[in-house]
């Protein structure tokens, strides 16, 4: 009897937990709420915590697991800097998976003798497998420990792991339903947990980094799902509804950046640019460089201002100079916005992650839709380390393998500065003709300098 | 077999209330919302707290399920926070 009131304690609790877990993204979902959203998810994670707690098996186990965890958890979440957020998510949802292959595994033993608790098993192996070192693998490319090019020998070799591990998972399932596995079931069952971790690095190691926000968002909906397939796995609900919500939010937002890019998800992950008809656009002109005074004398005269920063604002960390940059441009009675693109940077919402750290006002962002429309208003606009986003291509050549995809339309702004380390074209190896307009201005340098360089004017 | 059949419906209905929740995010929050999204799934600690410990192997199983699982709520969570509370009007 005791027993069974702890278990209807906990059911009651769950619910509870699952409600706060439901409000807490809701209220993710509006800036003026998320703050609060997110303790309201905490606190939910809490009880749901506690009240498993009360029995169980192994204390020591137990806490010294959660106390490690939250430790190690505290610590990186504490030091890590703004501009390395990516590969933080990226890890933290690496390890979410990881708990799930591990849950997944050690209930093997009690799917002997039920098929369907076997196949949820070896679901959930998979997904939580491919989670983990696919989340790896990604950490190891936003931090750019990881320098393996699309094409390289390893990259084919773990490619074709990715192919083993999907052929062993369908034979895993299927196998046993039409008169059991051959051999040693124990040998087998290790053979495909290792297969799964192999075919994780096989499926993101050949995904370039300018499509890493399409991955992070997708493996961290897979992270949800594995935790989902746990719940059923253990009949637990609160895992299944708190596993749902994730695998939900992520899969919405890998859709989103999908769109961004105007490709599929298909596309992205097993073609990637490289495989798209490239036509090299022959017409090109001739570069015109200025220096940081001569973009002084442009800004001071200009009344409307646009800041388009990409991913080497983030390489450069130079938000703060960009803010600093924007606030005497206000002084000076500029009106000054930010146009964010969904994909600038190598996750979602990278770029307003970092000016939110260098204290912009959220309201001075806007999206593509909206800045567009009135970009030959615009006086200036300063391109910061971004270039597909901005690639003119994407509206005017329709071979272009990125034609199609949304951009700001930067090219219709009267002028435009082009903060650039060097020449080379972006990640998508396509030439961009914005850096060749007649109303186009090249300032090469590293961002962060370049900008210094134009706030040091305005202050003299 | 019944059970599966109910929490089969707790699974669908759950995605599609968390596709309703978040069709309409605006950018600014897509990090954040990422973030603490990712944090929830670190739900992974409760499924791994019941887990059996029978053996000495799955003694070891239970311990790195739920220091991995712990590592990704408590970072998560707190990760999270840090950013949102950057993220001001002004």
């Amino acid at each position: 009897m005791e027993n069974f009131d702890i278990t209807l304690l906990q059911n009651i609790a769950y619910i509870f937990a699952a409600i706060l877990f439901i409000t807490g993204i809701k209220m993710l979902g509006k800036e003026a709420t998320a703050q609060r959203g997110n303790v309201i998810s905490a606190f939910g994670m809490f009880i749901a915590i506690i009240v498993t707690a009360i029995n169980i098996v192994n204390p020591f186990v137990v806490l010294g697991g959660i106390l490690l965890g939250a430790f190690i958890g505290s610590v990186i979440a504490v030091r890590v800097k703004m501009t390395s957020i990516p590969e933080m998510v990226a890890l933290f949802n690496g390890f979410g998976g990881l708990a799930t292959f591990f849950i997944a595994w050690s209930e093997m033993v009690n799917a002997n003798d039920n098929l369907f608790q076997y196949l949820l098993v070896i679901l959930t192996i998979y997904i939580g497998g491919v989670t983990f070192s696919g989340s790896l693998i990604a950490f190891g490319k936003l931090s750019e420990r990881l320098k393996i090019g699309k094409g390289s020998l390893v990259t084919n070799l773990f490619i074709s792991f990715f192919y083993l591990s999907l052929i062993s998972i369908l034979a895993m399932l299927v196998l046993p339903m039409i008169g059991g596995l051959p051999f040693n079931f124990e040998t087998i069952f290790y053979i495909y947990l290792v297969l799964v971790m192999l075919g994780g690095v096989g499926f993101v190691l050949p995904i370039g980094g300018g499509d890493m926000p399409v991955v992070i968002s997708l493996l961290n909906s897979l992270s949800g799902i594995a935790a989902a397939f746990a719940g059923l796995i253990l009949v637990n609900n609160v895992l299944i509804v708190a596993g749902s919500l994730v695998g939900a939010s992520g899969l919405i937002l890998t859709i989103i950046m999908a769109k961004a890019m105007n490709r599929t998800i298909g596309n992205i992950l097993f073609v990637g640019y490289a495989a798209s008809s490239a036509s090299p656009s022959s017409e090109q002109g001739e570069v015109k460089p200025i220096n940081a005074e001569d973009a002084f004398l442009i800004l001071e005269n200009a009344s409307s201002v646009l800041i388009v920063p990409g991913y080497g604002m983030a390489v450069a960390q130079a938000q703060h100079v960009v803010r600093e940059l924007g606030e005497l441009l206000e002084e000076n009675g500029a009106d000054v916005k930010y146009g964010i693109h969904p994909v600038a940077g190598r996750m979602p919402g990278h770029m307003n992650v970092l000016l939110a750290e260098a204290n912009v006002s959220y309201d001075l962002l806007a999206e593509p839709d909206d800045v567009n429309p009135m970009m030959d208003t615009v006086d200036v606009a300063i391109v910061i380390g971004a270039n597909d986003v901005v690639n003119p291509s994407a509206t005017e050549e329709p071979g272009s393998p990125i034609y199609g995809m949304p951009i700001l339309e930067v090219a219709n702004a009267r002028t435009v500065f082009v903060l650039k380390r060097s020449m080379s074209s972006g990640f998508a190896g396509v030439q961009n003709p914005l850096f060749f307009k007649e109303n186009t201005r090249m300032l090469f340098g590293d961002a962060k300098e370049s900008i210094s360089g134009l706030v040091s004017e305005f202050k003299d | 077999m019944e059970i599966y059949i109910l929490l089969g419906f707790v699974l669908i209905l759950s995605i599609y209330l968390g596709l309703e929740l978040i069709s309409k995010v605006p950018s600014t929050l897509h990090t954040p919302l990422m973030s603490g999204a990712n944090a929830i799934s670190g739900i992974a600690l409760v499924g791994a707290l019941t887990l059996t410990q029978d053996t000495f192997l799955q003694t070891v199983i239970a311990f790195l399920a739920i220091t991995f699982a712990s590592i990704n709520v408590f970072g998560g969570y707190l990760v999270t926070n840090r950013m949102l509370s950057m993220f001001k009007k002004k």
